[in-house]
């Protein structure tokens, strides 16, 4: 039904690049209508707030991502980095100690300097030491894992000033004219990710870095400007989502950010980012990561799936939203 | 010099040991305590609690020499124990990674003559340890469950699992077990990784899909501070409480403040580590007999013992 009503009107005249920008919608609207059928609640105004809500750390994560997998990079780090920049930010936020807009202001200010750090790092490396992203990511994931271990001496880093928890609280649980803090901030993180890669000439390096490199440098793109930054901005990303992590447990633990590389670039690939760059679709990353919690959830409110059996309905269901993309665009 | 550096220890030695008395030998021993590294919080534990007893034992018997190495898998643990054994260790202390990638290095360690004792996760081959010390997984289950029963008698229960394993196996059944013919009644259950922020994701998705849940048991503390979390955000008044499990200091706390969502906990000491350490020095410097098997209680947690098991320099 959907695709009558996309190729009838003004839709049938665009290029198939809309129609697979599309695509993760529809998707989204299957699994929401999928939910509904399961579970009366899952349509509930406090259930859907919740998931979005919780899709926010990954939304931003991935829309960095989106980033750099579009100009052919990887970066396998951002789940270690997400956890060592929410620990550090917590004993900063602990050394410093008064309840006040100050020193949240200083915290916030030491998170997002760490991720841009330790994008920066990745960047260089991979940029002027010319080794594959997988693996530079890879030993900084390890580094990065290692250290927030070694400063929370293998236990839990907590914001122990309760008055500044309280101050801080409101960054994850409080409103915006009736929207969750956390989902204003991803959409307007994606907001500026896409203004960034669509409408300026950086972008249009990024996603030719992605297609070819070699036609990029005869081109004249700053190869390894245009890298490093991608990287950067993977490494705010982070720091942004540490922003709206810390405040909702108010601790980081070594199991911090445990998995989310693996699930930001799921995000990426089913909003319809290629892996293997040269094409980048912020949207479509967001609705990915939504479409992921949204999965998660479905699972607990269904009463038929077996807590043993979770893990493979989620894998399947992945792979047949995907699927169901596909033969979308195909069909046209 | 080397002689002369001897000479003095092996005085001191003496020295120390005529200070301590008849039943005491002076000798030089020296034990290896092999352990995970700090990675999550209940090992986190573990290494604190290792390093602390090597420091009292080495004070408390003279000529005692406690090495604690903790390596970050298996594979390394194997590795490490391999170091260790060319350093001429007396004793191994060792909580192995897992029992099947564990038992044959070990096995190698006990062809030495060296005194095994094992802690917590059992070999797969039990003739290899001279001393087992572990906690109680099916207690630390039935516990809860009693408690369950005990304090809530009847109502609805979420149970939050851990990370698929024997461990949590025991500890999950065993609960049910314990809640058979009471009025208390399981109505969901799922995984969430001993992890804070799965555990905060599944009480949202629990408290949207259940209008009304009486307790919560986490079964382990870092679940636990994420389900309040979730509990709080949605204003919910129906649950009565939480119980989570393995001594955190944090929750201890709660525990000690009579925090009315937090009544209690269930013990799953880090500090058996200690436990092994001790009876492992013992058998070296006592004439009793110390070979057996050690096994912990799981031990029920409430406002007048809270203070025994509260460590407030544990990173755990």
């Amino acid at each position: 039904m959907t695709e009558t009503v996309l190729r009838s009107g003004a839709e049938r005249r665009k290029s198939t690049i809309d129609m697979r920008a599309l695509s993760p919608f529809i998707a989204l609207v299957a699994l929401a209508i999928a939910g509904a059928l399961i579970n009366p609640d899952f349509l509930t105004a406090s259930n859907i707030l919740n998931v979005v809500t919780r899709s926010a750390f990954i939304a931003i994560i991935a829309v960095g991502a989106t980033f750099v997998i579009s100009a052919g990079g990887l970066d396998l780090s951002v789940g270690s980095m997400a956890a060592l920049t929410a620990g550090v930010m917590i004993l900063t936020l602990n050394s410093l100690g008064g309840a006040d807009m100050s020193t949240l202001a200083v915290g916030m200010l030491a998170a997002l300097a760490l991720g841009a750090m330790c994008g920066l790092a990745n960047g260089l490396i991979v940029t002027f030491g010319r080794i594959e992203p997988f693996i530079v990511t890879l030993g900084t994931m390890g580094i990065f894992r290692s250290l927030v271990v070694w400063l929370a001496a293998g236990g839990t880093i907590t914001l122990r000033n309760f008055e500044l928890r309280e101050l801080y609280r409101p960054v994850y649980f409080g409103t915006v004219f009736g929207i969750p803090v956390p989902i204003v901030a991803f959409l307007v993180v994606a907001a500026i990710g896409a203004l960034i890669l669509y409408r300026t000439s950086f972008g249009r390096h990024v996603v030719a870095l992605g297609s070819n490199e070699d036609v990029a440098r005869y081109s004249g793109v700053p190869i390894w400007r245009v890298r490093t930054l991608t990287y950067i901005i993977q490494g705010i990303c982070v720091g942004i989502a540490v922003l709206v992590y810390v405040p909702r447990l108010g601790s980081a633990t070594p199991t911090t950010g445990l998995l989310w590389e693996l699930q930001a670039i799921t995000a990426v690939v089913i909003g319809g980012t290629a892996l293997k760059g040269g094409v980048g679709r912020v949207w479509g990353t967001v609705v990915g990561a939504v479409i992921l919690e949204l999965v998660a959830n479905i699972m607990v409110l269904s009463n038929f799936v077996s807590e043993f059996l979770v893990g493979a309905v989620q894998g399947a269901i992945i792979i047949i939203a995907m699927l169901v993309q596909r033969s979308v665009h195909r069909g046209r | 010099m080397k002689a002369a550096l001897l000479k003095v220890a092996l005085a001191t030695g003496l020295m120390a040991g005529v200070a301590t008395g008849a039943t005491a030998q002076p000798k030089n021993v020296t034990i290896a305590v092999s352990i995970p590294a700090a990675t999550h919080g209940w090992t986190g534990g573990v290494v604190y609690h290792a390093q602390e007893t090597a420091k009292q034992l080495e004070k408390g018997y003279p000529g005692l020499k406690v090495i604690v190495k903790t390596s970050p898998d298996g594979a390394a643990q194997a590795n490490a124990l391999d170091d260790l054994m060319a350093q001429r260790v007396d004793a191994l202390v060792v909580l192995p990674f897992n029992s099947d990638e564990l038992t044959d290095p070990v096995r190698e360690v006990k062809k030495r003559g060296t005194f095994v004792t094992v802690v917590d996760r059992g070999l797969k081959d039990p003739s290899i340890q001279d001393i087992y010390v572990a906690g109680n997984n099916a207690e630390f289950g039935r516990v809860a469950g009693k408690y369950f029963v005990d304090n809530l008698k009847e109502g609805n229960v979420v149970v939050f699992r851990g990370i698929p394993t024997v461990i949590d196996e025991e500890r999950v059944s065993n609960f049910e077990k314990a809640l058979e013919g009471s009025g208390v009644k399981v109505i969901d259950k799922q995984y969430a990784n001993w992890n804070r922020d799965d555990a905060f994701k599944v009480m949202q998705d629990f408290l949207s899909k259940h209008p009304k849940i009486d307790a919560v048991w986490a079964s382990d503390d870092d679940m636990a501070l994420g389900v309040l979390e979730a509990i709080r955000q949605a204003k919910r008044e129906d649950i009565k409480f939480v119980l989570g499990g393995a001594g955190m200091k944090d929750m201890i706390k709660k525990v000690i403040d009579g925090d009315k969502m937090i009544p209690a906990n269930v013990s799953y000491p880090p500090s058996m580590i200690s436990t092994a350490m001790g009876v492992t020095a013992a058998h070296f410097y006592t004439n009793a007999p110390m070979r057996g098997t050690y096994t912990l209680d799981a031990q029920l947690i409430t406002k007048d013992n809270a203070q025994e098991h509260y460590f407030p320099e544990s990173p755990f």
